[in-house]
């Protein structure tokens, strides 16, 4: 496996992006912004503080991980399914010297950076905003790759599975939501019954939430397990989306 | 000289047997095709040629390379024109040619300057920056055409090249392939159009099930039989090129 042939897959999904992310990005930016605004100051105005901060300034680092989570989920679910069964991009590329193995790490590759780019910019409206109050966040930064590629490890995944595209749906109300919901991102997970914390806790935008909060306010000590998940995560999950996804292109 | 040499190759989709046990080789310059109608396992054999399908038994060699092993170093040489239209379609002409080059580990500078030549070759000179998506189909094929060629390949594999143009444009297509042919190329072809095989190819390899059925010169098998390369394969088969 050669990972300049996988860049070269990465280089040619941002050559194809560049062309339309005027469009896509206004989009990508304003939904988490309205989750901010309604549930923030919203509901916000009746929750009154979480540990110690203003209901605002709790759920703001959780965007960051939610709307990260979602750049590289939509990405390597139907961008890597047109891409694969529509458009036969992946058809043209296996025609070079680009194996299906440096195809599918370059789509991992890039879901990783769409995720580190859609969370940077609600990282910088944060900090405009001033919801973010100190400058370890940009530690965030390499974080929100690695867990960009476990989101694009497990959409890759799902791609390889699906019949068609609709199925997506299945993915999306029966996993995406609740992690989404369930993560602590809203509400502290502690107050949720054990057998939900116990299965909140085994999800990658737990620990990814919790590593948000933690450099958005400067705590960084007790990070570290969450850390250690998401490495785990990509571990553990890195040969499925290369076998699957091989089985699907090449069948 | 021999440039692509298979040996009992056979692949199997699940239960299904696409490709029988067939033997080939393909000599460096000639044209040679795969004739046969829509299901009879061409698509199949090309793709094992260029690395995309691995085949179940058998042994593909090209440029005296094994494809299991060394499929990268034979895809450097081989250039593919695909049946499906599967440009990107968000993107113009030049970076189109510029995104696929730089998976050849071309520099832009020689993209750039083989992309302009082989675009005057297909007629499409000073459409660079014209997006894809406006191009009428002729000139999508041509720019497949342009897409195969960017890394000046040895082999040429080309997958039922004129399927879906007009008579007229078709000609035009022959004609580039004919030129090709007279650089020096390797060409494999895939076709159901009797008349595009007489036209191009020194050999022909009918398929029919998978199976190839008859191999030799065009013009010996045109004796041999008599009529046209649909009749002979009407009196092999029993079926129709076209159904």
């Amino acid at each position: 496996m050669s990972i300049k042939r996988a860049i070269r897959v990465f280089q040619r999904n941002f050559a194809v992006y560049k062309k339309l992310y005027k469009s896509s990005i206004v989009l990508n930016f304003v939904e988490p912004i309205l989750y901010l605004l309604a549930f923030g100051i919203g509901l916000g105005a009746y929750v009154g503080e979480i540990e110690g901060v203003s209901y605002i300034r709790y759920i703001a680092p959780g965007i960051i991980a939610s709307s990260s989570m979602f750049a590289s989920t939509y990405e390597c679910t139907y961008g890597t399914y047109v891409r694969m069964s529509f458009q036969k991009t992946f058809d043209a590329i296996l025609s070079t010297p680009v194996s299906v193995h440096e195809l599918i790490l370059g789509e991992l590759i890039w879901g990783a950076f769409k995720s580190l780019l859609y969370g940077s910019i609600i990282i910088v409206t944060l900090l405009f905003l001033g919801l973010v109050r100190s400058y370890s966040i940009v530690l965030l930064l390499p974080v929100l790759f690695l867990s960009g590629f476990v989101f694009a490890e497990i959409s890759i995944m799902c791609a390889s599975v699906v019949p068609g595209i609709d199925s997506f749906n299945y993915f999306y109300t029966l996993f995406m939501t609740p992690m989404f919901l369930f993560s602590g991102i809203f509400f502290p997970v502690h107050v949720l019954p054990d057998y939900l914390k116990f299965v909140s806790s085994f999800t990658p935008l737990f620990h990814l939430t919790n590593l948000c909060r933690a450099y958005a306010s400067g705590r960084l000590l007790g990070t570290f397990s969450d850390l250690l998940w998401l490495f785990f995560f990509s571990f553990v999950f890195l040969p499925f989306p290369f076998l699957l996804m091989k089985r699907r292109v090449i069948n | 000289m021999i440039v692509v040499e298979v040996r009992d190759l056979v692949k199997d989709y699940n239960s299904l047997r696409a490709v029988d046990k067939i033997s080939f080789e393909i000599r460096k310059g000639e044209c040679f095709g795969f004739l046969g109608p829509n299901g009879a396992g061409k698509t199949t054999v090309i793709k094992i040629l260029y690395g995309f399908f691995p085949p179940t038994e058998g042994e593909v060699k090209i440029f005296g390379m094994d494809i299991k092993r060394d499929a990268a170093k034979i895809k450097r040489k081989i250039g593919v024109m695909p049946q499906d239209e599967n440009l990107d379609f968000e993107l113009s002409v030049i970076e189109n040619l510029l995104v696929y080059a730089r998976f050849f580990d071309i520099p832009v500078k020689k993209a750039r300057d083989s992309a302009k030549n082989l675009l005057s070759f297909v007629g499409l000179e000073g459409k660079e920056d014209v997006n894809v998506r406006t191009l009428s189909g002729g000139m999508k094929r041509s720019l497949l055409l342009v897409r195969a060629l960017i890394n000046d390949p040895e082999l040429v594999i080309l997958d039922e090249p004129t399927v879906g143009l007009d008579p007229h444009l078709r000609k035009d297509v022959w004609d580039k392939l004919m030129e090709l042919k007279r650089k020096g190329k390797t060409l494999l072809l895939t076709t159901h159009y009797m008349e595009e095989a007489e036209r191009l190819c020194d050999r022909v390899a009918m398929m029919d099930e998978g199976k190839i059925v008859e191999l030799d010169f065009t013009d010996v098998l045109l004796k041999r039989y008599g009529g046209n390369l649909e009749d002979v394969y009407l009196k092999l088969t029993g079926k129709r090129l076209k159904s």
